[in-house]
């Protein structure tokens, strides 16, 4: 009899544990009901990190613009399939003869969340609060490469009064830009060149982008947005264009974890899935949502040129030319990938992927011998830096192994938390370090410019070339066309095939999963931005 | 006893200055920076920054300055986050990971001392060895491989619970998974620890005087033994409280529970200062106060521990 309660004891208390598994499901058969009847259009989808704000002025990531496209407009918005420029705030634009002088002529239906309506002088003091010293954008160097006045009043050097942007009238903007800059257009889809509520921000302060206080003017407007959570975008009931946008709601999950972003969209929690760890990436390549396109982002190595043995360009040259880029795609990362020759991804009419060198095993054994290390012997003790990460290790680990084969060098790989291989990188604490970057905008200037001129701050291996930099600058004195993109095209031909300031590995291929049979209006783009004001269900 | 507890309750005071103060000046000492960025930014706009959150002034004057505001409940802005402080994340997170670790522990202690008292009474038999096993695979299997498989389980092949997500999304529903990953560890300890300390105190002599004076199973094993064999459990339970609300980041992550677990480990990558010190100052009171009540309840339960 005792064995018996015990034997029910035992059953009692296991069941017990799973309880309250059986009274949920009624409960959530409730709410499907109650979400069937409704039936808002909402789109949910995985946008990566937790946004750090949703100030347009602060923010930096890819998780904030996301939000972003989705709260405001600036003058110009994105196309949804080629990224390009189109009517925004502005509803048509001039430039003068020489390119410096741009005129903006902004919609009369243009209005903020709240109906107060938008002026070419709020696009000033939006632009003009962005630049100030005090407010510490990030991105300010975009405006301050571009706009005349810009760069000396974000230094704290000029003044705010010269800053060459000003409203003609109520609905007419106009800036003049340093030198003809046919990127220019591209440039102001970003939020660097946002419109503010400047009426909301001296109204609310610092809470201003807070759920009930936020003014936006964009596809969609606020509803709530709770911390490491979600942020849950509807749509507005003020936006010019509102009958274009076929979106109820769109939900941003900020999901460190790709393994439950994963199981998230198999269990149908999320619509659009951006990221999915490499263990699983052969099994998710057979779902009906995957797809992959090129990407405007680049995986390179960068030498630290500062010190011995990569200020010789021929150790720089030969460590290049011993790697079989196909094979690393092919075996290690297996995205589909394609493999990179020079720093700037292709982009298809007008910049042609540049072939600046050749793989070559015998001769990269030569330079290395020819630098006084044959057959790797006598070569100092070296590593490869890299960010934790298993795709950043697994690359690492394949490189390891070909420099060891070919070369006959051993060095050493060696893993850092981010903030850690941050610093050591910008402190040239390295001898080679894995990189990435991703185009700010559609042009050849956001690689060449930011990663490879002697003043950037992103060149952390210090590559320095006066023939780079003039070549640089006379593309930046010519207007849009072939001569400029030759230009262009020279300057990475000298620093990648000659001088081979970095070591590129592969142009990424970005995939995503979105059943495409279920939504519409979703283009696989190179920069990966996927306005939601286009997206319907099908 | 009431001495006693006004001592010790003073003692947490310094405690926490020197938590404060070791923390404050070590998490400086790590490379990089709250606006550390792969874009590197220009060193005017890292002078404007650092101006903004006075982190150009001495190091003494930003402690005395931080000591100051703490003293006065506010743990000033997250440098990561910017939208919200440090106030708001841990007024948001702090009731989650605490509903989440006050289940866990309730069960596991609830279950874990009745499992280790079923398998005492039924030593060496099918009983005790089912429990046991149970137990070992409890201490045996990490977090982050028990949380997959009860999702790939529950969720993915079965579709009874949704995968991630918090109440407000899932309802009740929620919580089912988290609290099955966090819980299952400290059941197993707790089981094994109280399955000892049973076996141990139903062999002692008053056990065996109050079985001799012929009193009932029942009666003799929650008057005598329960309180005599739940000593190891309420000295683990201190530790094992504050070790499952801040631990809970693993669990925290994978179910996407917006608690505040995640912020405590990812504000040391992100070197976000002032989220570091909140979330320290917020587990290091949850830990002392723990040990704490710990202490007072030890002396409550065995008589032969003295406060004097």
């Amino acid at each position: 009899m005792k064995k018996a309660i015990l034997v029910l004891l035992t059953v009692a208390l296991l069941l017990s544990v799973f309880a309250g598994c059986a009274k949920d499901d009624a409960d959530d058969a409730k709410t499907a009901e109650v979400t069937a009847t409704a039936e808002p259009v909402v789109f949910r989808f995985h946008n990566g990190a937790e946004p750090e704000s949703l100030d347009p002025a602060v923010v930096e990531g890819v998780p904030e613009h996301n939000i972003h496209i989705a709260l405001f407009e600036g003058l110009v918005t994105y196309n949804p399939k080629t990224l390009g420029a189109e009517p925004g705030v502005a509803k048509s634009w001039e430039v003068s003869d020489d390119a410096l002088t741009w005129t903006f002529h902004l919609r009369d239906n243009a209005v903020w969340s709240d109906g107060v309506g938008i002026t070419a002088q709020q696009f000033v003091d939006s632009w003009l609060r962005f630049m100030a010293p005090e407010t510490a954008a990030v991105y300010a160097y975009l405006p301050a490469m571009i706009i005349k006045g810009a760069a000396e009043y974000n230094a704290g050097t000029g003044a705010a009064k010269d800053v060459a942007i000003r409203a003609i009238d109520k609905y007419t903007f106009q800036f003049e830009l340093n030198g003809p800059a046919p990127y220019a257009l591209g440039m102001l889809t970003h939020y660097a060149f946002s419109v503010v509520p400047l009426h909301a921000i001296e109204k609310y302060g610092d809470e201003w982008t807070r759920p009930g206080n936020m003014v936006s003017n964009g596809p969609f407007s606020l509803k709530s947005w709770t911390p490491q959570d979600k942020l849950v975008v509807e749509k507005s009931k003020t936006y010019w264009d509102r009958d274009a946008v076929r979106l109820d709601e769109v939900v941003f999950f900020p999901i460190d974890d790709y393994n439950t972003a994963t199981n998230m969209y198999l269990n149908g929690e999320i619509d659009w899935l951006t990221e999915t760890p490499p263990n699983q990436l052969d099994k998710m390549k057979l779902d009906k949502g995957y797809g992959t396109n090129a990407s405007f982002v680049t995986y390179y190595y960068q030498f630290n040129q500062t010190k011995p043995p990569f200020d010789d360009v021929r150790v720089r040259k030969a460590f290049t030319m011993a790697i079989d880029r196909q094979e690393l795609v092919d075996q290690v990362t297996r995205g589909g990938q394609f493999p990179a020759f020079g720093i700037t991804p292709p982009l298809s009419g007008l910049y042609p992927a540049v072939v600046a060198f050749e793989e070559d095993f015998d001769e990269a054994r030569r330079l290395l011998a020819e630098a006084g290390y044959p057959g790797g012997k006598g070569f100092p003790k070296s590593g490869i830096l890299y960010n934790t990460s298993e795709t950043h290790k697994n690359i690492a680990q394949y490189v390891q192994q070909k420099w060891s084969e070919v070369l006959g060098v051993d060095v050493q790989i060696e893993n850092q938390e981010w903030a850690t291989y941050l610093d050591n990188k910008q402190n040239q604490n390295f001898e080679v370090a894995r990189a990435g970057w991703q185009g700010d905008y559609v042009d050849p200037n956001t690689f060449l410019t930011d990663l490879l001129h002697s003043g950037s701050g992103n060149n952390d291996g210090k590559y320095a070339s006066a023939k780079f930099d003039a070549l640089l600058a006379k593309a930046a004195t010519l207007p849009d066309g072939q001569e400029r993109y030759d230009t262009l095209a020279a300057a990475e031909q000298l620093a990648i095939g000659e001088d081979f300031a970095v070591m590129p590995f592969y142009y990424y291929s970005k995939a995503n999963w979105i059943d495409k049979d279920v939504w519409g209006g979703w283009y696989p783009t190179i920069l990966d931005m996927h306005p939601f004001k286009h997206i319907y269900k099908k | 006893m009431s001495k006693y507890i006004i001592r010790r309750a003073l003692g947490l005071i310094p405690t926490m200055l020197i938590i404060i103060t070791v923390c404050f000046f070590l998490i400086r000492v790590a490379p990089g920076g709250p606006f550390s960025s792969e874009k590197k930014i220009p060193p005017q706009i890292m002078k404007n920054i650092e101006k903004k959150y006075h982190m150009d002034e001495p190091l003494i004057q930003q402690y005395g300055r931080y000591v100051v505001n703490v003293l006065r409940g506010d743990f000033g802005p997250s440098y990561k986050y910017k939208d919200y402080d440090v106030n708001y994340y841990i007024a948001q997170g702090l009731p989650k990971s605490l509903l989440l670790g006050t289940i866990s522990i309730l069960l596991a202690v609830l279950l874990g001392t009745a499992a280790g008292m079923f398998s005492a009474l039924r030593q060496n038999t099918w009983v005790d060895y089912t429990w046991m096993s149970f137990a070992v695979v409890g201490i045996s299997v990490p977090v982050f491989v028990l949380g997959p498989v009860l999702m790939y389980i529950f969720s993915i092949r079965l579709g009874w619970l949704p995968v991630a997500g918090w109440i407000d999304e899932h309802g009740l529903k929620a919580l089912v998974l988290p609290v099955l990953a966090l819980f299952y560890q400290y059941f197993a300890t707790i089981a094994r620890l109280s399955r000892a300390s049973f076996l141990e105190t139903i062999r002692s002599d008053y056990v065996r005087t109050a079985k001799a004076k012929g009193l009932k199973t029942s009666y003799i094993m929650m008057k005598h033994v329960l309180k005599g064999a739940s000593l190891p459990v309420v000295s683990y339970l201190g530790p094992a409280f504050s070790g499952i609300i801040t631990g809970s980041i693993v669990v925290e992550q994978i179910f996407r529970v917006p608690g505040l677990g995640r912020h405590f480990v990812q504000s040391a990558f992100n070197r976000d200062y002032t989220m570091i010190m909140g979330t320290v100052i917020v587990y290091s009171l949850i830990l002392v106060i723990m040990n704490f009540l710990v202490d007072v309840l030890y002396g409550y339960l065995d008589p032969r521990i003295s406060y004097s």
